[in-house]
């Protein structure tokens, strides 16, 4: 550095800004290492392993895990998400349609459901329907009230994800095929819900995941042994073998069918991203 | 002349407190080109637009083919199956391939069967020089390429008029050329068309007439010689030389009798 240069940049006092950059990447790894090495250091190994990963007692849970309790959850959880779909697909039309009743009960319907616990929506679907229809059984048993319960609370938020795909389909889409003869309701099925679709398919994607794990709310219902899903199962062997194993089972099991999905959802929206761009 | 084919009378359109038609009369005869054109906010498109019910007149009355578009009980789809609309946009389908774009509108609206329905778009297809692309989606293809299928799209329908509303105003300019072209085939078919346009070349070899508009009424109506040549207002001279040689227009005053805003 010659002096002139000096002239121009009066030298600061302190760190560079290179050096900073530095410095503060250094403190957060060390914090995660720190972190790392404390929760490492004061876990009970053993104890955990004891209560959470006995080989024998994970093996006794196959293949009923897989075959019975694993097929319920996704039995439940797609018989919900249909209804929830069909539900939601009218409710977001309802929501668009020009006759203000409709618009108002969607727009109700949307509230009560999204504000409310799914769990209570269970306990109403196992409680309050029976005793307000006497007489009248939802069909399908167990599997109809999981359908229903899980159709209920997912419709409110699949009809909103709809409604917003149906939104963001551009206005000329609707404008083309009404001057082409479309009715109205012809030009809904034919061009604007098919693309509303592909703009929603991520999000209706991650509801999938989202019920998958409210599938577990089934327990308030009441099932039978055949009924079980993954968590009853778990929490049921777990108290017969004293032993948390099976409940470690059944959450690597959910991981098993969650996490591809998310993957999925991801790949869909940086492909959505790449066709905008 | 014989019954108009399409037919304007005392049209009025406003959004709101805004009227961007004050007034339209306007009479297209069968097998006639007429381009309309005016600065933009003149309510060149909305008058279009009225023409197949696209926007809903406040006033007046709207007739194609002898059937009033703008009595409240006509089946509005059956009028629109007579009724082409190419869109500055294009508006094609993009999750439908360009053979879909074509036949899926003949299946539904029309019923026609899968074999004859694919006929026609092949046809049509053909006609715009664009049978190779069959296949393609939309959004592979040029932006000429696409207002080419649209116009395809909507010839597949069979229509007696067309409606044109800026088609190549969203276009690079080297692509413009196959647009008009096909226009211009159309037009030498006889082709029934109402073009709103700026390209004044265009106007000038094809059109039959050119109406001139500005704040939302008809200002010149007449052949393109006399329009474009030889313009009777001052307005229509204005907009002509601003838009024939835009480098050497002057800076002026905003004023405030233009109508409508830039969703021209």
């Amino acid at each position: 550095m010659t002096d002139t240069d000096v002239d121009l940049q009066p030298k600061k006092k302190g760190l560079t800004r290179r050096q900073k950059r530095s410095l503060s990447r250094g403190v957060q790894y060390a914090v995660f290492a720190a972190a790392v090495i404390a929760f490492a250091v004061s876990a009970d190994w053993d104890r955990l392993q004891n209560q959470f990963a006995q080989a024998d007692i994970a093996k006794q849970m196959f293949p009923d895990v897989i075959t019975l309790a694993l097929k319920n959850t996704v039995l439940y959880t797609l018989s919900g998400f249909v209804v929830g779909l069909v539900l939601g697909m009218v409710i977001a039309l309802m929501r668009l349609s020009s006759v203000g009743p409709y618009r108002w009960l969607a727009g109700v319907y949307i509230e009560i459901f999204r504000g409310l616990p799914a769990l209570l929506i269970f306990i109403f679907v196992g409680v309050a329907v029976p005793l307000a229809f006497p007489g009248t059984e939802i069909p399908g048993g167990t599997y109809g009230k999981v359908a229903l319960a899980l159709g209920l609370v997912s419709a409110a938020y699949m009809a909103e994800t709809i409604r917003a795909g149906i939104q963001a389909v551009p206005k000329g889409q609707m404008e083309a095929a009404r001057s082409l003869g479309f009715s109205p309701a012809k030009a809904m099925v034919s061009i604007i819900i098919p693309q509303a679709f592909r703009i929603i398919l991520p999000p209706l994607t991650n509801e999938l995941v989202l019920l998958f794990k409210d599938s577990s709310l089934v327990l308030f219902l009441g099932v039978t042994l055949e009924e079980r899903e993954l968590s009853k199962f778990g929490r049921d062997l777990a108290s017969t073998t004293a032993n948390s194993t099976p409940i470690l089972v059944a959450g690597l099991c959910y991981l098993l069918v969650t996490v591809p999905l998310s993957f999925v959802v991801r790949r869909m929206e940086s492909k959505a991203q790449e066709a905008i761009r | 002349m014989s019954r108009p084919e399409i037919e304007v009378r005392g049209l009025h359109k406003s959004f709101g407190d805004n009227e961007v038609l004050r007034g339209i009369d306007l009479e297209i005869g069968q097998g006639e080109v007429v381009c309309v054109i005016g600065p933009s906010g003149s309510g060149k498109s909305t008058l279009l637009r009225c023409v197949n019910l696209l926007e809903e007149p406040t006033e007046g009355q709207v007739f194609v083919g002898g059937t009033e578009v703008t009595d409240p009980d006509v089946d509005i789809d059956a009028v629109r199956r007579r009724i082409g609309m190419v869109f500055q946009q294009f508006n094609l389908f993009p999750h439908l391939s360009v053979t879909e774009n074509l036949t899926l509108p003949q299946r539904r609206v029309l019923g026609r069967d899968k074999a004859a329905a694919a006929r026609i778009a092949a046809e049509n297809l053909a006609r715009v020089g664009l049978s190779e692309k069959a296949d393609a989606y939309p959004s592979s293809l040029s932006g000429g390429q696409q207002q080419r299928v649209a116009i395809a799209r909507a010839l597949a329908m069979g229509p007696e008029v067309m409606l044109f509303d800026e088609p190549t105003s969203a276009l690079d300019p080297e692509l413009v050329g196959d647009v008009l072209a096909v226009m211009r085939m159309l037009a030498r078919e006889g082709m029934t068309m109402m073009v709103v346009t700026h390209e004044m070349t265009f106007a000038r070899e094809v059109a039959d007439r050119v109406v001139f508009m500005d704040g939302g009424v008809v200002v010149e109506d007449g052949s393109p010689g006399r329009v474009i040549g030889d313009p009777q207002h001052e307005r229509t001279r204005h907009f002509l030389s601003r838009l024939l040689d835009p480098a050497m227009a002057e800076v002026e005053e905003e004023t405030s009798d233009q109508v409508g805003k830039s969703g021209e």
